[in-house]
């Protein structure tokens, strides 16, 4: 069929002298204020539409997309859990919204008593001494806990310590983090049964490791069993535990990361904590640190003294900052609302749900989609297809087939351990017939795997756009009109 | 609430799984850590929810805001939080299957070219945190690409961004220095013409620098490739409606913080870090890039590109580990810039400019205050006070307004400085207000 209307830039449904907003007369212009070396010469390629246009173009553009509102969205590792509604509103109540950073603290007092509040609920879940929220990303979170163990080692005359161990279960950024925060990485295999090689660990231990990084549960979505002793062997040498805590759905109020001996943790408040992801962030990173660490964490922090809320930014000892401004405080009155709807008796009810439904996806697979470590899970599973030698048909391809069924992908060849992963996250917030359809979906396939190969391999058929040849972007990339 | 699985749901998946309960799902957790005390508040209903959180924003006092210094109040057009409020964008993550988030990939090559368009250069990412680390990686990459070890930043440098760069630079064998400015408030070319070596990586020049004045970026430009360092310029977005662009003084890397461009303060965060460059240095920029590609059928269709520079890719090797950025701010500044358009952003930029120097001359009209007139300027300038600036600060709050930004709190000499913005949204009836509160001092 033709298309008569077609997918088009918002620069090709330009037309000159179109508009969408219109500003007051000024009286006079930049000529009058500037020197001519100071002015721009000519004007930017900007899209001119009309207000009506630039609504029905974006739009249009949202519905070609599957989003979590409206699709199940199992990414593994990136706890695609229901945002509540009533959040959106309440994070950009005009009172929060308006408030200038650095406008006079008793002007801005409400939301620095928002903020005091979630490092309080965040310092009881998971033990730790102190929270900062400035962190903007999971992966921000990192690098902030990574400066601060330095600062830490150098306060202590340990300067002489320039390792940082990582598991290769890790997520990339535990790497780059290392890397960026000025270490040497050390990656140590997993043990067969997908967990910490304690041998491995021991001998890659010494009075230069600075940091071990640990994702707990890890990125199989299994539990370090040992993970006391883990903690034992790094302290023993003088290195600071690390805990990875973008998997923290699977711990919230089961368990606290200080019991095992953790040191220092971030935590993501676009996962655990409900806020939305929005197509790629913001998101927000809390980092916490137990008290001997405490004192190198980035200035400022929030505090209250006798009933008064304030921005501390003296701290002799504290890495630096770490983004200007502070945190991303929209994000933070979300994750503040999440944690104010739940209590000591009910908390646990979000991890253990987790870990039922991950549970029960992987059983109902087993025998066509196998866990690659073949025993209960936490709150996600990795899971793998049948022989590609034999059949042909990829990981990637089974991820383009679901979009047909009307489901996004799991996350895919990740982690690197497992050949062709397929990691499944499908969160509390998902009920039992949405999992069955899954399961159907998976299914489904499987026996197109045998019946069709084709059918998967050139998939997806009804998306906007057919199977994409990534390789044509980075040939010759075109980044921009 | 969240939690829909029934009892009956539980009991189905617990036999399906094959255990008996849930805790045996759990034995992989040491029992002595399992289920530790908490201390946690009592559970909100959601009514309680909303009218506890309401009574935390009331606890802020709006205040008629003049202060500036990095994070600016703009008009936002209700179409771009209706827009960017869509389920379909707010709740979907990082566009990993292209062909299910077309909507996605779309808006953020649109944003990348009107980063292009705005800042005059060749090539921009998807974002970054905020423009204070969009400024450290680039200041990072100028160091890559010429292996050299010194950063120098002008002294007129937003504080907390030269923060930022001494955090994250303090680890990896950087000197880090800063080049002087004038009495006028601008960068001292001829120190920087001397203070430049065959060791300097890059110069970062801000342009308005932090007082809010326009520098010659032109001779800057010279005096920096002249040493073949390169130029990282930090700019104010909204003014490049009128201001000369990066693009035209030849700077190698561009930022800025573009939380300007459509998205509210928030007490500082989210941000919108925008990072662009020239082409040569395309395979420099960290982060998500989104390009055009084909389907099978020779369709049109964007996808996440040049990903071999990533961090789930090159691990340890890759320029930075970030991930999540800040996709729906940049998406704010994409509707927002297709709303206003060439000739919007012009009007807003001028509208800027007016209102900052009628504010100017009408500050200079109280006795004893006084702005530098003579230095270029856009949307703020330093007022000299005839007192501290803590104190104007402290008797302009109880009038409801906030007078800016106290320039003595980065700088003793400066005690007395006030840092003043009026943007658009500052009437003429507010601007004679604030300057009868000073009058009234």
């Amino acid at each position: 069929m033709q298309e008569i209307l077609k997918n088009e830039l918002s620069i090709e449904k330009s037309r000159s002298d179109r508009r969408g907003v219109r500003f007051e007369p000024v009286k006079k212009h930049a000529t009058d204020y500037l020197s001519a070396q100071y002015l721009r010469k000519g004007a930017p390629r900007l899209p001119e539409l009309s207000e009506f246009d630039t609504v029905r173009h974006f739009t249009r553009l949202s519905q070609q997309n599957y989003s979590l509102d409206a699709q199940f969205y199992p990414l593994g590792s990136c706890t695609m859990k229901y945002n509540p509604k009533a959040y959106d509103t309440l994070s950009v109540l005009p009172g929060f919204a308006g408030a200038h950073p650095f406008a006079p603290e008793s002007a801005v007092q409400g939301t620095l008593e928002l903020a005091y509040n979630l490092q309080e609920l965040l310092k009881q879940i998971t033990g730790l001494s102190a929270f900062t929220l400035q962190p903007a990303a999971g992966a921000h979170g990192e690098l902030t806990g990574i400066l601060t163990a330095r600062a830490y080692h150098d306060a202590h005359d340990g300067k002489g310590r320039t390792e940082v161990i990582v598991p290769d279960t890790a997520h990339g950024t535990n790497p780059a983090t290392a890397n960026m925060a000025g270490y040497r990485v050390v990656n140590i295999k997993s043990a067969s049964n997908g967990c910490v090689d304690k041998e491995a660990l021991k001998a890659a231990l010494s009075e230069k490791t600075a940091v071990v990084m640990l994702t707990v549960p890890n990125t199989v979505g299994l539990f370090e069993p040992d993970i006391a002793e883990i903690a034992d062997m790094v302290h023993q040498v003088g290195a600071l535990l690390y805990m990875d805590g973008a998997n923290f759905n699977a711990l919230i109020g089961l368990a606290k990361p200080a019991d095992f001996g953790v040191d220092i943790m971030h935590l993501n408040l676009h996962k655990t904590f409900a806020a939305p992801h929005g197509g790629g962030g913001p998101g927000s990173g809390p980092v916490g640190a137990a008290k001997h660490v405490a004192p190198f964490l980035p200035h400022p922090m929030v505090a209250c003294e006798n009933g008064r809320y304030t921005l501390q930014g003296d701290y002799a000892q504290s890495l630096g900052k770490m983004k200007a401004f502070y945190g991303n405080m929209a994000v933070v009155i979300r994750g503040y609302c999440y944690l104010r709807q739940f209590d000591a008796a009910t908390l646990k009810d979000i991890a253990e749900n987790a870990i039922l439904n991950a549970n029960y996806v992987r059983a109902c697979l087993k025998g066509k989609f196998n866990a690659y470590f073949d025993r209960n899970c936490m709150h996600e599973c990795v899971l793998t297809p049948p022989d590609p030698h034999a059949t042909e048909v990829h990981t990637s391809d089974i991820a383009k087939r679901l979009l047909d069924y009307g489901f996004y992908a799991p996350t895919i060849y990740f982690p690197l351990i497992v050949p062709e992963a397929l990691m499944v996250e499908p969160t509390e917030t998902e009920n039992k017939d949405m999992l069955d359809a899954f399961v159907t979906a998976m299914e489904k396939i499987y026996e197109e795997i045998q019946t069709d190969p084709q059918l998967v391999k050139e998939a997806p058929h009804n998306q906007p756009v057919k199977r994409i040849d990534e390789v044509s972007a980075a040939r010759n990339p075109n980044l921009r009109w | 609430m969240f939690i829909p699985n029934t009892k009956q749901d539980q009991q189905a998946m617990l036999d399906k799984i094959g255990v008996k309960d849930i805790k045996e799902l759990l034995a992989q957790i040491p029992t002595r850590f399992l289920y530790p005390a908490l201390d946690l508040p009592k559970a909100l209903t959601e009514a309680e929810l909303t009218a506890h959180i309401h009574d935390l924003a009331a606890k802020n006092q709006p205040l008629k805001n003049f202060i500036g210094a990095g994070m600016y109040e703009h008009f936002i057009p209700e179409a771009v939080p209706a827009l960017s409020s869509r389920g379909e964008f707010l709740t979907a993550y990082t566009p990993y299957q292209a062909e299910a988030s077309q909507g996605t990939l779309q808006t953020i090559y649109e944003f990348q070219s009107c980063m292009c368009a705005l800042l005059n250069m060749d090539v921009a990412m998807a974002s970054h945190y905020d423009g204070a680390t969009a400024m450290t990686e680039a200041a990072l990459a100028a160091h890559r690409v010429t292996g050299r070890t010194e950063i120098i930043v002008s002294s007129l440098l937003h504080p907390h961004y030269k923060e930022v760069l001494k955090t994250y630079t303090q680890h990896m064998g950087i000197t880090l220095a800063e080049a002087k400015n004038t009495q006028d408030g601008v960068l001292d070319i001829n120190a920087l013409q001397e203070q430049i070596t065959d060791k300097t990586a890059c110069f970062v020049l801000p342009t308005p620098n932090f007082l809010g004045n326009l520098e010659d970026a032109q001779a800057v430009s010279a005096v920096v490739h002249a040493k073949g360092a390169l130029l990282v310029a930090v700019v104010n977005p909204v003014s490049l409606g009128v201001v000369q662009t990066p693009g035209e003084y030849d700077a190698d890397f561009a930022v800025c913080e573009g939380q300007p461009l459509g998205t509210p303060m928030n007490f500082g965060g989210p941000g919108l870090g925008v990072m662009t460059a020239k082409k040569a240095y395309v395979r420099q920029l960290p982060g998500r890039m989104v390009g055009i590609a084909q389907d099978k059928d020779g369709k049109r269709a964007f996808v996440l590109t040049l990903q071999a520079r990533e961090q789930h890719i090159r691990r340890e090797k890759a320029a930075s580990n970030i991930c999540s950025n800040e996709a729906l701010c940049a998406l704010n500044a994409v509707i927002y810039l297709t709303l206003l358009g060439p000739q919007g952003l012009k009007e807003v930029a001028e509208l800027n400019l007016e209102r900052a120097h009628q504010l100017a001359e009408k500050i200079n009209a109280v006795k004893g205050f006084q702005v530098n007139m003579k230095t270029p300027f856009f949307n703020e300038f330093v007022v000299q006070c005839p007192v501290p600036a803590t104190e104007v600060i402290s008797k302009l709050e109880a009038k409801g307004i906030a007078a800016g930004y106290d320039l003595g709190s980065t700088c003793v000499q400066m005690k007395n400085c006030l840092l003043v913005c009026a943007t658009e949204l500052r009437t003429p009836e507010d601007l004679q207000a604030y300057a009868d509160a000073l009058g009234g001092i």
